[in-house]
Formats: C-alpha cells, sequence, structure tokens
C-alpha cells in the first residue's frame, strides 16, 4: 500500500537544455537566427528590427507603434486586405507591432507554407506602401482606444503612472503608443521616413524556431534580407531620467468605484545591470510570485484583493519598478500602509533560506516550461538581440539564479528599492478614499479626473 | 499530428488519460471535475467558483497555501477555473515532480474537510468578492456573461444564473454548504484526470493507482434541470444596458449546436469566417472597409448541453452610434443569411483552425486539459486527434446549412452596451470629429 499521507520525494531530475541555436550575418547585414526544434510540425518567424518606441521623436509618439502596424496595411503589390486574406489562406496571420524597444513581425506556420509565407513576408517588408486610408484608420483606432482607457481602470491607472517616475522630456513618461495629440499629427510621409531610417537590414534580425534545417532556412531569408532598406540612424536621446520626486499620491477620480486600483513604484533598472539577477530574486520574493510577501499579506491574510503583485519592466532603460493591486474601496489606506510596510521591510533584513529557496528553486525549475512553444523560444532569441545578452545567456540562467543569496537580495532592495521616491497612483473614488490616506505617509495627495 | 492517448479508469471511476512526450523534461497534471455552475442550488449562485478557492486551503495532510508553495518550490506553475459546467485544476511542472502533483491532487480529492475552516471560508470568500469587483463590477462590459446568460436562457435553466456569484449568495455560503458540495461532487467517480510529457506510462499508472484508488466512490448526483432548448429563441430578444463605458458595444447571440456535435463544427467554422482575424468578414467590412467599428469577434462559448451560444461582438468607433452600430451588424448577418459563404472563406477559416490546434498541443499543459475536456463531456479522449478531421471534414454546404437553420430573424439576442448618459466623451468625439 502507498503512503498517501507523506509528501514525496521527487526523483531524478533529467537534464534539459534550452534549444541549440545559429547565428549568422546575412550579405547587407541582416542578422539570421535559427534554432531547430522539431517536437511538432509547426515553425514561427519573429523578424525583429531596431526600431521601438524608446526613440520615437518628441511630439511624434506613437509613431513606432503606428508604423510596425501599418506595415501589414498593403505593398506596392497588394493591399491591406488581400494581404490578410493571403496570409490566412496560408493558416496564419501576420502579426506586427512595436514595444520600448524594438518593432516585430511574426508568423507561425505549418511546414508546408513557410517558404510561401517568408517569400509574402519578404514583400510586406521590403515594399511597405503605407496608404493614406489605412494610415488614417489606424489613427482613429489609437484614438478610440485612449477613449476607452478613460473608462477602464486597470489601464487608466496604467496609463497614467509613468508620467510621475519620469521627467517630462523623457519617452518613458510618455504613452507608448502616443497620446490623441501625436498621433494626430502623425503624417504618411513620416511614417515612410521613420521606415526607412529604421527597418534597415543592419537593423534586422530573422529568427526562425521550430520544425526546420537550418540551410533551408538561409535559402529562404536571404531574398527578405537583400531586399531590406540600407543605412543607419544614430541611436537618440536617454528615454529614461527620473523625475527627482518626493513620495506622493496622484488620486484619478472615478466616483463611486468600488475598488481602487493602486500603482506603487520608481524608476527601476535597464535591463543589462549588472545586478540583474539578485533584483530578479529580490522582486520574486517581494511580490513577483504568488507565495509573495504583498500577494500573501494583501490576498490570502487580508482578503483585500483578488492579487498583488510587484514586477520591473525590463527594458534597455531603466523602466518602471511598480506594485499593483485592486482592493475593495474602503480598505484603500489600509493595504497602502501594508505596500509600504513590506518594502521597507525588504530593505530592513535579510528574507529567510525559506523565502530564497522558494525563489530560487522556483526560477530554476519552471525554465524549461517557458520554451515549450515555438513562439516563445523564438521571443527568447530576440531577447538576446534585443539587450545584447551574452550567447550562453540561457545556458547560464539557472546557475546565475542558484548563486543568489540572502545577502545579495538585501544589498539589491537597499540599493535598488528607494522608499523615500515612492509614487503612488489610485483609479478610484476620491471622496471616500482621501481623507483615510491623509495619515498612511505616502505623501503630499494630488487630485486629478480621469479626462 | 496525432498525439498518443492511453485510457484507463480506475475501479472508484476515475477516468484516467495519458499522453507521452519526451522532447521536454516537463509533465502536466490535469484534473477536470465534472461540476460547474450549472450544479450550483437557488441561493448559492457563485458557490462552484468559491469552492473551487477553498481547494487551494490545504487537505488532510497540506496546509493552507501550501499546494501552491510545494508547487511552485517545485518549479512548477498551477492554477484553477471554473466555467457553467465543469471545474479545472492543473499543473505544469518538471517530469521529476509528477508525484508531488498527484499527491496534492489526491489529498484534496480525498480528504479535503479536515482542513476547512471558518476563517479560511471568510478569508476566501472577501478574495472572490474582490474577484467579483476587479472582472465584473469595476470593469467596462464586467457584466456581458450574467447579462448574457439571463437574456438568452429560461429562469429555472442552469446556465441562467451569474457563475462569479451575486455578493449576497457569496455571504450566505457556509461551511455545510462546502462539505455538501465536495461529497456531491468532488468524487473520483465525477473527475477525469489527465496526464500529459514526459512519463513513463507504466511509472505514472502506478502512481495514479496508489494515490488515487484508495478515495471511495461517489454515492452520485443530483440530476440537472433540464437543459434542452429549442434550435432558436423564436423571437427576438433585447437587453441594453446602461454602463460605464466609453463606446457602445453589441453581442449578438444566437442558439447554436451544441459543442462536439457534427454541426458545431459548421458553426465554429462560421464563426471563424465572420471573426476570426483581420480577414474576417467583420473585419474587412466593419473595420477596414466602413470604419464603424473599432473591434470585432465573433466565437462559440462551447458548451456541451442544452444548447451552445454563437456570439458576433462588435465595439463601435467613438462617431458611430448605438443605432448605427446595431444596424451594421445587423446587416452583415442578414448578408450572410441571404448569401451564405463561400468555399474559399471555408478554407481560409480551416487553414486557420489547423494552424492553431497544432500550435496548442506544443505545451504540455493545453494538451491534458484538452484531453480532459473531451473525456469529460463525451468519455472519449480521442477526439483531441479526431477533432481537426471533423473540421476537415467541413463543407460550405454544410456552414450554409447550419446558417439558414440558426442565423435567421428568429433566433437573435441582443446585447447592448452603452455609455451612460453623461459620460461625457464629447471632447474626444469632436477631436475625431475633426479628423474626418
Amino acid at each position: 500500500m502507498m503512503d498517501v499521507i507523506t509528501k514525496p520525494d521527487p526523483g531524478p531530475s533529467r537534464e534539459y537544455h534550452f534549444p541549440s541555436f545559429d547565428e549568422e550575418t546575412l550579405p547587407g547585414g541582416t542578422r539570421l537566427v535559427v534554432a531547430a526544434a522539431p517536437k511538432l510540425p509547426i515553425i514561427t518567424i519573429l523578424v525583429v528590427f531596431d526600431a521601438g518606441a524608446a526613440e520615437d521623436p518628441a511630439g511624434k509618439e506613437g509613431i513606432a507603434r503606428l508604423t510596425a502596424r501599418a506595415l501589414s496595411e498593403g505593398t506596392s503589390k497588394w493591399d491591406g486586405a488581400e494581404l490578410a486574406e493571403k496570409f490566412e489562406q496560408m493558416g496564419t496571420s501576420l502579426d506586427t507591432g512595436a514595444d520600448w524597444d524594438s518593432a516585430i513581425a511574426r508568423v507561425t506556420v505549418l511546414p508546408g507554407n513557410l517558404a510561401a509565407a517568408l517569400t509574402l513576408l519578404g514583400e510586406v517588408l521590403a515594399d511597405p506602401a503605407f496608404p493614406e486610408r489605412e494610415v488614417e484608420r489606424l489613427k482613429s483606432e489609437r484614438i478610440a482606444e485612449l477613449l476607452q482607457l478613460e473608462t477602464e481602470p486597470r489601464g487608466l491607472a496604467d496609463e497614467r503612472f509613468p508620467a510621475f517616475l519620469y521627467r517630462e522630456s523623457s519617452r518613458y513618461a510618455r504613452s507608448q503608443g502616443g497620446s490623441a495629440e501625436s498621433v494626430r499629427s502623425l503624417t504618411r510621409s513620416e511614417i515612410d521616413a521613420f521606415y526607412r531610417s529604421r527597418y534597415t537590414a543592419g537593423r534586422t534580425t530573422v529568427i526562425v524556431a521550430g520544425d526546420v534545417k537550418k540551410a533551408d532556412v538561409r535559402t529562404l531569408v536571404t531574398p527578405l534580407a537583400t531586399a531590406l532598406p540600407r543605412g543607419s540612424v544614430a541611436r537618440l536621446h536617454a528615454a529614461d531620467i527620473p523625475a527627482p520626486a518626493s513620495r506622493a499620491i496622484h488620486l484619478i477620480t472615478k466616483d463611486g468605484a468600488p475598488q481602487s486600483e493602486i500603482r506603487v513604484g520608481h524608476a527601476g533598472l535597464p535591463r543589462k545591470h549588472p545586478d540583474f539577477f539578485p533584483v530578479l530574486v529580490m522582486n520574486a520574493i517581494l511580490g513577483g510570485l504568488f507565495g509573495s510577501r504583498i500577494n500573501l499579506n494583501l490576498r490570502e491574510k487580508h482578503g483585500y484583493t483578488y492579487g498583488a503583485s510587484s514586477s520591473y519592466d525590463w527594458r534597455r532603460g531603466a523602466g518602471p519598478f511598480e506594485i499593483s493591486t485592486a482592493v475593495q474601496s474602503d480598505v484603500t489606506a489600509a493595504a497602502l500602509r501594508e505596500i509600504f510596510a513590506e518594502v521597507e521591510r525588504m530593505r530592513s533584513e535579510e528574507v529567510t533560506l525559506e523565502e530564497l529557496s522558494l525563489a530560487t528553486s522556483y526560477l530554476e525549475g519552471v525554465f524549461p516550461i517557458r520554451f515549450e512553444t515555438t513562439s516563445a523560444i523564438a521571443s527568447a532569441l530576440a531577447n538576446l538581440i534585443i539587450y545584447d545578452l551574452p550567447r550562453s545567456y540561457y545556458d547560464e540562467y539557472r546557475k546565475e539564479i542558484s548563486r543568489v543569496t540572502a545577502a545579495t537580495v538585501l544589498k539589491a532592495a537597499r540599493d535598488h528599492i528607494h522608499p523615500e521616491e515612492l509614487q503612488t497612483v489610485i483609479v478610484g473614488d476620491t471622496g471616500q478614499i482621501r481623507e483615510g490616506l491623509t495619515s498612511v505617509g505616502a505623501g503630499n495627495i494630488s487630485v486629478a479626473p480621469a479626462k | 499530428m496525432r498525439i498518443p492517448i492511453e485510457t484507463f479508469h480506475l475501479d472508484n471511476g476515475l477516468l484516467v488519460t495519458l499522453s507521452e512526450d519526451r522532447t521536454a523534461p516537463i509533465v502536466a497534471v490535469n484534473l477536470w471535475y465534472h461540476v460547474g455552475s450549472a450544479n450550483e442550488r437557488t441561493g448559492r449562485t457563485g458557490f462552484a467558483h468559491l469552492f473551487e478557492h477553498m481547494l487551494f486551503q490545504g487537505s488532510a495532510n497540506v496546509t493552507a497555501n501550501e499546494h501552491m508553495e510545494l508547487i511552485q518550490r517545485a518549479g512548477g506553475t498551477m492554477n484553477g477555473s471554473t466555467w457553467l459546467e465543469r471545474t479545472n485544476y492543473y499543473e505544469t511542472l518538471p517530469s521529476n515532480q509528477l508525484a508531488l502533483a498527484l499527491w496534492l491532487e489526491a489529498d484534496r480529492m480525498g480528504r479535503l474537510l479536515p482542513a476547512m475552516t471558518q476563517e479560511k471560508l471568510d478569508t476566501q470568500r472577501d478574495v472572490v468578492k474582490n474577484e467579483r469587483r476587479w472582472s465584473v463590477d469595476n470593469q467596462p462590459y464586467g457584466t456581458m456573461l450574467e447579462k448574457l446568460q439571463e437574456l438568452v436562457f429560461p429562469a429555472d435553466h442552469p446556465f441562467q444564473h451569474s457563475l462569479i456569484g451575486s455578493m449576497e449568495d457569496l455571504s450566505a455560503a457556509s461551511l455545510e454548504d462546502v462539505a455538501g458540495f465536495f461529497a456531491t461532487f468532488y468524487t473520483p467517480d465525477n473527475a477525469v484526470l489527465s496526464i500529459a510529457g514526459d512519463v513513463d506510462r507504466a511509472e505514472a499508472r502506478c502512481l495514479v493507482e496508489g494515490y488515487f484508488g484508495s478515495i471511495p466512490r461517489g454515492k452520485g448526483k443530483p440530476p440537472l434541470a433540464p437543459m434542452a432548448l429549442p434550435p432558436v429563441f423564436g423571437a427576438r430578444r433585447r437587453d441594453i444596458v446602461e454602463d460605464e463605458v466609453s463606446l457602445p458595444r453589441i453581442f449578438l447571440t444566437f442558439r447554436s449546436p451544441v459543442f462536439g456535435s457534427d454541426a458545431y463544427y459548421a458553426a465554429s467554422v462560421c464563426s471563424a469566417i465572420l471573426g476570426m482575424r483581420r480577414g474576417s468578414r467583420l473585419h474587412r467590412s466593419l473595420i477596414r472597409e466602413r470604419q464603424v467599428a473599432a473591434d470585432a469577434a465573433a466565437f462559440t462559448f462551447d458548451l456541451a448541453k442544452g444548447t451552445d451560444l454563437f456570439v458576433v461582438d462588435v465595439t463601435a468607433r467613438p462617431e458611430t452610434g448605438v443605432t448605427r452600430l446595431e444596424d451594421e451588424v445587423e446587416r452583415e448577418i442578414d448578408e450572410l443569411y441571404r448569401d451564405g459563404v463561400s468555399e474559399l472563406e471555408v478554407k481560409r477559416a480551416l487553414a486557420l483552425i489547423e494552424t492553431d490546434l497544432v500550435n496548442a498541443m506544443q505545451s504540455a499543459g493545453e494538451r491534458a486539459d484538452r484531453l480532459s475536456m473531451f473525456a469529460t463531456f463525451f468519455r472519449e479522449p480521442e477526439l483531441v486527434n479526431v477533432q481537426a478531421d471533423h473540421y476537415r471534414a467541413v463543407t460550405s454546404h454544410r456552414v450554409n446549412d447550419f446558417i439558414a437553420e440558426r442565423l435567421g430573424e428568429d433566433n437573435r439576442a441582443t446585447l447592448l452596451y452603452v455609455p451612460r448618459a453623461g459620460q461625457g466623451t464629447e471632447g474626444v468625439l469632436a477631436e475625431a470629429a475633426s479628423e474626418a
């Protein structure tokens, strides 16, 4: 009879290696990265351009995202509807978009459609027409999106938060997709110029992951790579200058809201920071895991919320460090007090070995689960390129995690969390929550409308 | 593409499916209990979901929240979810930790009640009330599921009431309710266990028998109120909700063939033709050409009993009024009803669906979940492999039969969200107008 009372011990663990990959530079300067991962007959092609929103010119915020989205809206040969139809008849769709550090184009196909998909993708990337009508439509859709945010508390809190963390002149202070004003000012010719200067062969990497042979891929990708625009552009301004600030609460009024959407944080660290691993583990303990201090406190101890977490938004520049939760309105002040107490505790004493091992064993153990799909493998490879990480990064990852100690976690918290600078944004029922907040000690309170 | 599947029963009625894939040292464990909000009694809306939360509060040999801690410490991920017809619990973890996941699932299936306390129930009740505030009450269109259920199902139908539950009913839930629900529904003969990934099948079977074999069979569950409904509503239905939203949004809903039936596959293909990706009819027409919509989609609920629902979901652009939105969507459906679909449209939908099926099977968790789904609803996990064939057999002729039968005026229910009066969208509207 089996022992059903005692927790079983793990069996011997099987080794896991991140898929091996080949890298080369094609004539013209485009890089090609190929990872054979033949689990199932499926392939992801991910093209990464050094054309992210961090470099949007002042007043033209939103141009990186709009350019990426408009890529699939037509070539000199096909209009947008025809392109969508062609890709979808191949069982895939072309996703294009931009975040802070890169723009991407991605398709996932069954092997029989690989050659045709790459050919069409090549046409799209080398010969986009940016039709006026479609550009105007995409601009209107962004304006509709901004309007939707006014009644969406989570989105509204996320949208408003960065303006309090960064200097006004910093790109990170403003919305990634641009404001109604900046988006309205974008023209077709500006988008075309943005494309010609940034979607160049030298700023492009083609990543192919899945059921493929490396030699085949090279032949298929070369025409695409040689057709891209040539040239270069200097990197612009720093996007991440923090606003000099002391603690403050910024209330955004939503009358009658049953919950308060809370964001607390300050500018964090750039992705390539030498303390990346200790900070990763520190954040896991503070608010990154279900069993983290903030979640256990706010959710499981107090029942204030459905969930609470902390995160670092890792970018080339110092993206936000932020604690995020939504609590029922009548406990807003109490919840904020707990959040500040947890932040202080993180800096005042070493984490227990139990907490440390929970975080490190989770991060080490979950590593293979992060790369089950061709799309996930391609994205992981893209991060090596975007953040200029070493080729061995994924082979070393678990070793780096295991080297983190309670002492380095404490040092990371003391060096990189600055309680005196924490900015708090709350979207909620100002009339109900304001008075209670005065005694929390989270700084001066200002109030703004939702629109 | 076919995945390997092995199926067996334990003497206590637990149905077990295994799918071996040795590509990476990962294993997924997935349990479906054939109980959902449909099984709740009057005055206890939301209880199936509250109960799901209680399953993470420990069992005889596991302390509160230890389940999550042990899985995360093992390097795994886990969660659970509740739906109208079922509740599932799942873990994906390093394959040498399979025994841990099975032990945890077996302890709460066999020995939950010793760990239940009033304090835990009170805390989880507060958590769930906050989940309701977060996902329903303080979220634009968040009441959609509740409002739709009320609109399309008759009052005494098991699918008619709220899944997340009312605040009042959540407050009323007691420890006796927990005990009763557990005894009635959380039994091995009302569950399916699926394991997918890096497993030795003989070893897995041995572990399953060891951990789950001694859990007693249940005493049967009370029958649900009659589920069957006529294929069409018979008359138009309509509900208008004034809400804290910026843009009008319509959910035009039809009764549709139940999940898994032959006609279901035609309905599913039809929903892809109408609303899947940018090449779909709604996207081409309402977003790209006529520019009256900001978003457009169509989908089926995939309900396996009574009736399924086929939903067309379109959000207006700021300059599109409510009446215009409704007219434009109705016009699209009328056109579809009049002219049907072409073989080329079916081909596009099938190509997308096929890639999606293969894509989904890459993840061990997804594999295990689909095995559990087919095993729970039809006792036939092999349907995972047959599903693609069912789709491939769909022709324009069959889609047009579905359309003729289900998309007529006698089968339309309109749930319409409109911005609350005085919402004050004038600023952005003026801005949008200046664009034109």
